[in-house]
């Protein structure tokens, strides 16, 4: 232990905080200059929490059956009844699905259509809810075999919509920013149409549609698919359904159900990613030259 | 290196013990930020998260100021920052502004009764607040909108009787140093 004298221990106690008050506001203007810093730093703090808070998560996971509500414990006896009505339409479903299907394969070799490529895919838990007040995010820990580098920017899906987009990878885990976030913009097509829009997170509940031409405005409860413009997202993935808020006011109720995440797909589709995807850890390749030979 | 002869090296078990109290503000802190972290799906979880720094560095700063140094508030300040997805240490700067004022107005803060204490914590949430939403306006250029932070100031103002009453009984217990 360092003995120091009384006064200048009294200057340091003094000090301390004009000091780190100083710090803090110079770490602010160099996390405003460079975002890499701000990502790094967050990519290794959600690296070293994702262990921590899949062993506590695993528990209230299992509590819960994955249903993403410990409140529906108390429930269980009208679900179940609910479940089982709707596990009769949905039988019906399928029988339309497969049949659906079956046309789709014989109009598809009739017109000799190329399908696109099959993206690879990770199933992630979600372990974490780390948003702000004016940020969507959670946190998904990640598969051993999954490979960070390719994953900014992959698609987060849950069973039945468009989650997110992964926005910083880190060895253990993921962070996917929601589509209600104030940042998430996803084109979009509108029904049948594919009249383009544009979905734009609004921090609240449902993202709302913009920039949809005056001509052909969105109907209520039209189906919205991505749309492949700008090429982040592939096209037709499911995102949710039209509806009015107010008039002129059109919003989109996702399929996902955002508020209780617990398995997330993340989709890489490495053909698609490099157009407009930010990627901040690609380090930039310096360019070689070759000395010319005397 | 010269001992004054009535005074005796505490044990090391004293010193664990003496540690472990004096340690117990920050650790709960961050343990709390952790914990808000999970999944429960609650409305406002994320609101919930800043609330509770500011409270916790509001308490300690005016009851046990030695257990809360600066450094920590920082840190904790960052950890803030990069969990919730604030530009980095805009939550360090504001929570090292409230303990500085909380330290100022110590003196004649530390001796009044519970609801004294209680608006002068809602008055300051309300303004560090305020300057977050300004702060996060200002370095995202854009104007963010109003209804989460009614709901932060919310709960700045509902929650603090809860958990000064945890921290209360912590103070007089865990966290006193003066017992160890």
């Amino acid at each position: 232990m360092l003995r120091l004298s009384v006064p200048f221990r009294q200057a340091i106690s003094r000090l301390t905080l004009p000091v780190m008050f100083l710090f803090s506001l110079a770490l602010m203007l160099i996390g405003r200059a460079d975002q890499g810093l701000t990502d790094h730093l967050r990519t290794g703090i959600d690296d070293a929490l994702a262990p921590a808070y899949e062993l506590v998560s695993g528990p209230i996971a299992a509590a819960e059956h994955g249903t993403g509500a410990i409140g529906q414990l108390f429930n269980l006896a009208s679900e179940n009844a609910q479940l089982r009505a709707e596990n009769a339409s949905l039988l019906q479903w399928q029988s339309v699905a497969m049949a659906l299907a079956a046309q789709n394969n014989a109009l598809q070799s009739s017109l000799h259509y190329v399908p696109p490529p099959a993206p690879k895919f990770y199933t992630g838990e979600v372990v974490a809810d780390l948003g702000g007040v004016y940020s969507r995010s959670v946190l998904v820990a990640l598969p051993d075999i999954a490979k960070p580098a390719g994953l900014i920017g992959a698609i987060a899906m849950d069973g039945r919509g468009i989650v997110g987009r992964v926005v910083e990878a880190g060895e253990r885990a993921a962070r996917v920013l929601l589509i209600t976030d104030l940042n998430s913009r996803v084109p979009v097509a509108l029904g049948a149409s594919g009249a383009p829009a544009l979905m734009v997170g609004t921090n609240g509940a449902d993202p709302s549609l913009l920039y949809w031409s005056p001509g052909s405005p969105p109907a209520e409860g039209a189906m919205v698919l991505t749309s492949a413009v700008g090429g982040a997202f592939p096209p037709g993935l499911p995102v949710g359904i039209v509806h009015y808020d107010s008039q002129n006011h059109p919003v989109v109720l996702p399929l996902a159900n955002l508020a209780a995440l617990r398995l997330l797909r993340l989709f890489s589709y490495p053909s698609n990613l490099p157009v407009l995807t930010p990627i901040p850890h690609a380090a930039k390749a310096a360019p070689r030259y070759r000395k010319p030979r005397a | 290196m010269t001992r004054l002869p009535m005074r005796r090296q505490p044990s090391i078990w004293r010193q664990l013990d003496a540690a472990s109290r004096y340690i117990f503000p920050v650790g709960v802190l961050v343990f709390g930020l952790f914990l808000i972290g999970m999944p429960f799906g609650l409305p406002g979880q994320a609101a919930l998260r800043p609330v509770y720094a500011m409270a916790c560095v509001f308490f300690w700063s005016l009851y046990r100021p030695a257990s809360l140094p600066a450094p920590f508030v920082a840190t904790v300040g960052l950890l803030l920052d990069l969990l919730g997805l604030t530009p980095l240490g805009m939550w360090a700067v504001l929570l090292l502004l409230l303990q500085g004022v909380t330290l100022l107005s110590r003196r004649r803060l530390v001796a009044q009764n519970f609801l004294t204490v209680w608006a002068v914590f809602c008055l300051l949430a309300t303004v560090t607040c305020g300057l977050s939403w300004a702060a996060q306006s200002l370095l995202t250029l854009r104007q963010l909108p109003a209804a989460p932070l009614a709901l932060q100031m919310l709960f700045a103002v509902g929650f603090y009787p809860a958990f000064a009453a945890f921290f209360t009984r912590a103070h007089r217990g865990a966290a006193a140093v003066e017992l160890a």
